[in-house]
């Protein structure tokens, strides 16, 4: 029992973390159709920028800070450089012109910074902390609090504000959004600048648990979109729920199973619930207009 | 006159297969050539399922990794000749192709994206693991293809084996397009629900085309891993995957000629690139980004719009 409940925080830690890019991929899919695979990077750049200013003796509170701003400049260049001037065009292309930013980004990272992995000393300190037989570290409760805050915060800025409607209205009906006056360039400019933070967050959250290195982004990415497509694409809260599943799925398989053997498992569970549910968990099915 | 004219394309890639090796100044161009055919013959296969059915697959280089160590279990521990294991190989690959694809052409768009995705990983994740067989993550080497007592070695021979095949492959792919079931796919791609209404059987055409790509990815997959005397589990990675959906898409989706071209490009490119050394990453996405900004449906399709639009 012990074990199990230990395979359980360990796959929540992780699956916060692909929970928190699953979100990226919705946000920015919801007001644009856009899938946008260089999410996994922004996880990177956020983890990488941290450990090079600390390591540079920038404090660390001020090391992340750096490194989310920085994160979310490169998100709103993406958009503006390479998918705003390509507007229109088939949504493979625009999926290959993603791709292709991110091997950019992780071209560039092991260049500016390197090719090692690296680590961050934990935000927070103190011993793990035991429950019901399991230890769960503090940083992984760190992890865990700020997803949630993080969620839900999401999820009173769309509810209670203007700027939240904006984006309810834009991912409804993008013409429509348009004439009610509702600027969507700069709607996608926003959503590609908040997913682009909350990558750089959870790259700082994790980096001190699971390490990274310029390349930590293409995995991170998969198994973002995979957790948004379980969960159902377009849906926050199956982005969230895909994304615990899948890391406790990871983590159960892993313990019980075999460890080389996890994203297998994993990947199977993911085909069974979509030859069972072909619009994820909590997707709404779609009709289509002939 | 009629055939040739009729198969115009076929002929002027044969002439170009016949001329090359003229200019080719030594055999490092004809080592590049060979493998800019082997992954064509693949992207061939991929773009009759993307662009002419309209579905997205990024795990195809699943395929490639079967044929891969079709070519590198089978002789080396059944004795199985390495030209019957290629053949092995994309029976098996057509096979699973069928009987996955059944369940997964179902779903649509991104969804079939990542049913795709978590194939190709499936595959790559059981090459890795089960080492006894395949040699695990470092890969297992591959005997040389021998046939009638002749040894396929060195890059010149494999320029015309890996020619040979392509041709063939690109010859089958055009007159499969002017079939009944080239016609009723390409429905299929401009509306799946207006085809159903014609009496075209949407699932059984779809399920026929991936099976298809599947062994057109397998069988480049065993040329590749005899050419390289190496079978490794990252030729069946997600990148992989995406190179090969990158070629399709560069070249131009639709376009059996721009398989080629995007082949070519994809292959030649990180070569002329190596002159930059540490940027090479970096500037090989930058092109991909900038080609498809700016030829958004791909080399060949924007290339022939803006020749005709001149010629008026």
């Amino acid at each position: 029992m012990a074990g199990f409940l230990q395979f359980i925080f360990s796959g929540l830690t992780v699956g916060a973390v692909y929970a928190l890019v699953g979100l990226g991929f919705t946000l920015i899919f919801n007001v644009s159709s856009i899938i946008n695979f260089a999410q996994g990077e922004f996880v990177m750049l956020g983890g990488m920028i941290t450990v090079f200013a600390a390591a540079a003796g920038v404090p660390l509170p001020l090391a992340a800070l750096i490194a989310i701003v920085a994160t979310t400049f490169v998100g709103v260049a993406l958009h503006r450089l390479a998918i705003e001037p390509a507007r229109g065009s088939s949504p493979v292309v625009l999926i290959m012109i993603t791709i292709g930013a991110s091997i950019f980004l992780q071209g560039m990272a092991q260049q500016i910074f390197d090719k090692r992995f690296h680590s961050l000393p934990p935000l927070v300190s103190g011993e793990p902390l035991r429950i019901g037989g399991a230890t769960i570290l503090p940083q992984s409760v760190l992890v865990l609090l700020c997803a949630s805050a993080i969620v839900v915060g999401l999820w009173l800025f769309v509810e209670r504000t203007m700027l939240g409607k904006a984006v309810i209205a834009t991912a409804a009906n993008r013409l429509a959004a348009r004439l009610i006056g509702i600027d969507t360039r700069k709607l996608i400019d926003f959503s590609f600048a908040v997913s682009a933070a909350i990558g750089a967050i959870a790259g700082i959250l994790i980096t001190p648990i699971t390490l990274t290195s310029y390349d930590a982004g293409t995995a991170l990415a998969l198994k973002g979109f995979a957790a948004a497509m379980l969960g159902g694409m377009g849906s926050a809260v199956g982005a969230v729920a895909g994304g615990l599943m899948l890391g406790m799925l990871e983590s159960l398989s892993a313990g019980y199973i075999s460890s080389s053997y996890k994203d297998a498992v994993a990947f199977i569970i993911i085909l069974v619930v979509l030859v069972f549910m072909p619009q994820g968990l909590f997707g709404r099915a779609r009709m289509e207009r002939v | 006159m009629k055939l040739i004219a009729e198969n115009r394309s076929a002929v002027i890639l044969i002439a170009l297969v016949l001329v090359l090796p003229l200019v080719f100044p030594s055999a490092y161009y004809y080592r590049v050539a060979a493998l800019v055919y082997i992954f064509a013959l693949a992207v061939v296969g991929l773009n009759l399922l993307m662009g002419f059915a309209g579905q997205v697959s990024l795990g195809h280089a699943g395929f490639v990794g079967i044929g891969a160590y079709a070519v590198a279990v089978l002789p080396t521990h059944f004795g199985v000749p390495s030209w019957v294991s290629v053949f092995a190989g994309a029976a098996v690959s057509g096979l699973i192709a069928f009987a996955v694809g059944r369940p997964i052409l179902r779903l649509r768009g991104h969804y079939l994206a990542v049913a795709t995705l978590g194939f190709g990983l499936l595959v790559a994740i059981v090459l890795t693991n089960e080492a006894a067989w395949t040699g695990g993550p470092d890969g297992m080497s591959v005997p040389d293809l021998t046939l009638f007592g002749w040894r396929a070695r060195g890059s010149v021979n494999w320029y015309w084996i890996s020619a040979v095949t392509f041709v063939v492959g690109f010859w089958l792919a055009r007159n499969l397009m002017d079939s009944p079931t080239g016609r009723a796919l390409q429905a299929i791609h401009d509306s799946e629900v207006a085809a159903s209404v014609l009496g075209v059987d949407v699932a059984a055409k779809k399920l026929a085309i991936f099976t298809i790509s599947a062994v057109y990815a397998s069988v480049a997959g065993s040329l590749l891993a005899l050419f390289n005397g190496l079978a490794t589990p990252d030729m069946a990675g997600f990148l992989r995957s995406i190179e090969l959906v990158a070629m399709v898409v560069l070249g131009g989706m639709g376009s059996v000629v721009g398989s080629l071209v995007g082949a070519a490009v994809l292959v030649v490119l990180p070569q002329a690139l190596t002159f930059f050394h540490e940027y090479e990453q970096a500037l090989l996405g930058l092109i991909v980004v900038v080609f498809m900004i700016f030829l958004r449906h791909g080399i060949v399709p924007s290339l022939a719009t803006a020749f005709a639009r001149r010629k008026k």
